[in-house]
């Protein structure tokens, strides 16, 4: 048991995470409390899974063991918005949607999409999920611009800062990005914000399949329109591609109508398009030099996937219900996808299928990879096995 | 000859391996390489290797590594924090001659180009499809491409479009230890960590990248370029902060103060307008109807907050001109002052007016005067402390407010940097912007990439972590370390 003065509480029955049984839940409250948590973890060697809203807790491989559940829920709140800087700072456990709220009452945002509802600002760094605006923001990796950490052995540390415009030291925040959680664990980040646009719109067009798509995204892509977002959701014998512009309301006016005449859309339409992932069952992460992206996504649907994602940015997530169906679309679609440029993950699946296949697949530079976890967590306690290469 | 036993080593291993015409031994060539565009720090590097691709880059570092010899690598020499400054027991490697685009692939948005490739060759490239590379560093007529990934190079437009590191997708890096890896891949998001986040910017002391594949952006349909003159610079700050509060993201804001203005006019003749005590030069592009939205809105702003001049450019040469006066800022400097040193701070933008008067204090204080340069809408100032090394004590006293306007920049919560790099120049002030624990912390990357400290050593970090020691645990710096900082100063 932890000494420190945090509450902590013995794992309920349920408790696993990926279907490892968890130890103990631990639920602090600030930075000093993980610091006080993860020295005594050191001491006694307890491996430790941390945990936000829990919303993506079942992605990449199961980890080997979870003596620790290091639940960041009561970690929440905005610690500082300074909107004439564009900037927000926040603990790891805030809900992605409080700090929309709070930065929104300004007329700001964070430029990532919540494309898991009730998703936390830890779990979207661990897991780097951007959604369909990406296209014109960029993703979390590029909005993030400090972070504090609390290693494995109990230490703080900073990187990064609260200005946007910040080259001293390394960009420990990257390192974190996608790391899921086996690096450090992040406590509170910094984000810039981009100001809520005037207005939006989204043109979409059905085309019959992605292979269809092709010609039309590559006409979006190429013009003048500048889109926040260009993406895609199709299944067997469907598809819809739709087209978000955003800006000045003249502005916006004049472009969803050049992307409805681009792509032979009927009209623009006021609305977003979805951001939610297809998700039953087996969810497959594909990634693409841009112009495959619709050629990927054609593979996927006749393999009988349901795909959404971005073709404007070449990130694809494909879904099925079916075991062996995502099993096949592992072995088939990696080897395309890396033909391409990219690389497929297994983000989360049924454990017969996670069993099956290799969740990450092959990495370039593991070794360095392996060296840097080695560096950070010399003894592999935080969420072992988890991520690629079995670290 | 200078070199040391190991350095000898390492000669005869590459004499093997390399022409003699790529090897650079002889003292009065030399001394071609004793600095980068830091001019005040010189050390002249005991072997330079002019490499001609990336096996020749590979070759080298591997008997560096055998050897346990320092290197540092080079594009062209045009970095501003000492980076590129060579350690005097130790071999430069030079890539400017690796000066290949190798793809161009706009589908893809996509260009794959050597380390060498000039910036802003490589937007010329694209150009002819529609395309162009974001980062655009002042210095982007000269500085390469893998100087921009050591550096994470910004430019005036990044305040939009984001550092070299937003549009890096992968590069191929030969590691301190001799071994060639591929980070990142040609799609985003690529699994694993993001190495590859951490070595663009890390200043060459992770390896040295041998190919780059960069992001291209589409060339922007509209370009509007204002040139705004105020009475002074809270006037010019203001109208900054009523642009960025009307959710209006240019390309670039620039502003420049009455003593730039005066030494840009003395050296190129920009014809700014007359008597300003600021000028901004704001850029806005996008598609054509949101530029023309924002261009209204933008000239309102600026006269509502008291520019008494606005000239927009009709065309290219007309947008050339009005930058041609903030992008020779630096140089021009030269003109009016026969030395001065250029600082790099970062401050959250709503500091601005406060900064800018503590900074003109802390030079009335010393008897100095400052010209200031800087991009505005992110808040990366550019002082320049005008000084005459000629006059006693005045080289000191011009440091020691080098110094304390960088310690005003952490004080208002900024960093110490925002595009040049901490380098051999600001190493010493990293334990200002952070803890012991920070740093010991960033250093750990340096010892999965290399143990051994030979990639570039006495940059960046004051105090070097021995690997494998037990964190918290520190030595002091190694004696080859310590021989060529000792040169230095």
């Amino acid at each position: 048991m932890p000494s420190s003065p945090v509450r902590t509480q013995a794992a309920e029955a349920a408790e696993h995470v990926d279907g490892v049984p968890v130890g103990e839940v631990v639920r602090p409250q600030s930075t000093a409390e993980v610091a006080d948590i993860m020295k005594d973890a050191a001491v006694q060697r307890l491996s430790v899974v941390v945990r936000g809203a829990g919303t993506k807790l079942p992605w990449g491989a199961p980890p080997r063991s979870a003596d620790l559940l290091l639940d960041l829920g009561g970690m929440s709140g905005v610690l500082e918005h300074e909107a004439g800087d564009l900037i927000v700072s926040a603990q790891a456990g805030t809900p992605l949607a409080e700090l929309q709220r709070i930065v929104g009452r300004t007329d700001q945002r964070l430029g990532v999409d919540e494309v898991v509802p009730g998703t936390t600002l830890g779990g979207l760094v661990a897991t780097n999920v951007s959604g369909p605006r990406r296209v014109a923001l960029g993703t979390v990796r590029d909005l993030l611009i400090g972070v504090t950490v609390v290693r494995a052995d109990g230490v703080v540390a900073r990187a990064g800062g609260k200005v946007v415009k910040n080259v001293a030291g390394y960009d420990l925040g990257k390192l974190m990005v996608g790391s899921y959680g086996t690096l450090a664990v992040i406590t509170e980040a910094t984000f810039r914000l981009h100001p809520v646009p005037e207005a939006s719109a989204s043109t979409q067009v059905e085309c019959g399949s992605p292979a269809e798509a092709t010609d039309l995204v590559a006409a979006v892509m190429s013009s003048q329109i500048v889109p926040a977002a260009v993406e895609i959701d199709a299944e067997r014998g469907r598809c819809t591609v739709s087209v978000l512009v955003e800006g000045t309301r003249a502005g916006v006016e004049q472009r969803s109508a050049a992307a409805a005449g681009l792509i032979g859309a009927p009209a623009a339409r006021a609305s977003a398009p979805g951001i939610g992932l297809a998700r039953d069952g087996s969810l497959l992460k594909i990634t693409t030099q841009i112009s495959s992206a619709t050629e990927i996504a054609q593979a996927a649907v006749q393999l009988g996937l349901h795909v959404r994602g971005s073709v404007g940015a070449g990130v694809l997530y494909a879904s099925t219900d079916d075991p062996e169906t995502a099993v096949t679309a592992v072995s088939r679609l990696r080897p395309l996808a890396a033909a391409r440029g990219g690389a497929l993950v297994l983000v989360d699946a049924p454990a017969e299928v996670k069993s099956a296949v290799d969740v990450w697949g092959p990495v370039a530079a593991l070794d360095l990879m392996r060296r840097v976890k080695h560096e950070f967590d010399p003894e592999s306690r935080l969420a072992p096995g988890r991520f690629v290469g079995g670290i | 000859m200078t070199e040391s036993g190991s350095v000898t080593t390492v000669l005869r291993r590459l004499r093997e391996q390399l022409p003699e015409s790529a090897l650079v031994t002889d003292r009065t060539r030399l001394r071609t390489y004793e600095c980068d565009g830091l001019l005040h720090y010189r050390v002249v590097p005991a072997l330079v290797v002019l490499a001609r691709s990336a096996d020749d880059i590979c070759t080298t570092v591997a008997a560096c590594a055998a050897e346990g010899v320092p290197f540092v690598a080079r594009g062209s020499g045009t970095g501003l924090s000492g980076g590129a400054l060579p350690h005097a027991d130790g071999v430069l490697i030079v890539t400017s001659q690796l000066r290949q685009i190798r793809e161009i692939a706009p589908q893809d948005q996509r260009a794959v180009v050597d380390p060498g490739v000039i910036n802003l060759h490589v937007s010329e490239a694209a150009r002819p499809h529609g395309y162009y590379f974001a980062p655009d560093p002042s210095s982007q007529q000269i500085c390469s491409v893998g100087g921009n990934v050591a550096e994470n190079s910004g430019g005036a437009h990044c305040l939009k479009y984001g550092f070299t590191s937003t549009h890096v997708l992968s590069i191929d890096l030969v590691t301190p230890d001799g071994e060639q890896v591929t980070l990142g891949t040609r799609a985003p998001d690529a699994p694993g960590y993001d190495l590859l986040g951490a070595v663009v910017g890390s200043e060459g002391t992770l390896g040295v990248a041998t190919s780059v594949t960069v992001r291209l952006l589409r060339t922007p349909e509209a370009v509007q370029t204002v040139l705004a003159g105020f009475g002074s610079t809270d006037e010019a700050g203001a109208a900054v902060s009523a642009i960025i509060g009307a959710g209006i993201v240019p390309a670039a804001i620039e502003m420049m103060d009455a003593l730039a203005i005066e030494a840009a006019e003395a050296a190129v003749g920009c014809n700014y307008p007359e008597g300003a005590g600021a000028v901004l030069v704001i850029e806005l592009d996008g598609p054509a109807p949101e530029v023309e939205h924002e261009l209204t809105a933008v000239e309102r702003m600026c006269e509502d907050a008291g520019s008494f001049e606005l000239r927009v450019a009709a065309d290219d040469t007309e947008r050339a001109a009005i930058w041609r006066g903030r992008k020779s800022a630096f140089a021009a400097v030269g003109r009016i002052s026969p030395d001065y040193i250029v600082q790099d701070g970062v401050i959250p933008r709503t500091a601005l007016p406060e900064v800018l008067r503590a900074m003109t204090q802390l030079a009335e204080e010393r008897g100095l005067r400052v010209a200031n340069v800087f991009h505005a809408g992110d808040g990366n100032l550019h002082p320049l402390v005008l000084f005459d090394e000629a006059r006693d004590g005045e080289g000191e006293r011009a440091e020691e407010l080098s110094g304390a306007i960088l310690d005003l920049c952490l004080e208002h919560g900024g960093s110490l940097t925002g595009e040049h790099g901490v380098g051999a120049d600001k190493a010493k002030h990293m334990p200002k912007m952070f803890s012991a624990d920070d740093l010991d912390t960033m250093q750990l990357v340096r010892c999965a990439f290399d143990p051994g400290g030979i990639a570039n050593p006495g940059k960046i970090y004051p105090t070097p972590r021995l690997c494998g020691e037990r964190p918290g645990k520190r030595t002091e710096p190694h004696p080859a370390q310590a021989a060529g900082l000792a040169e230095v100063f």
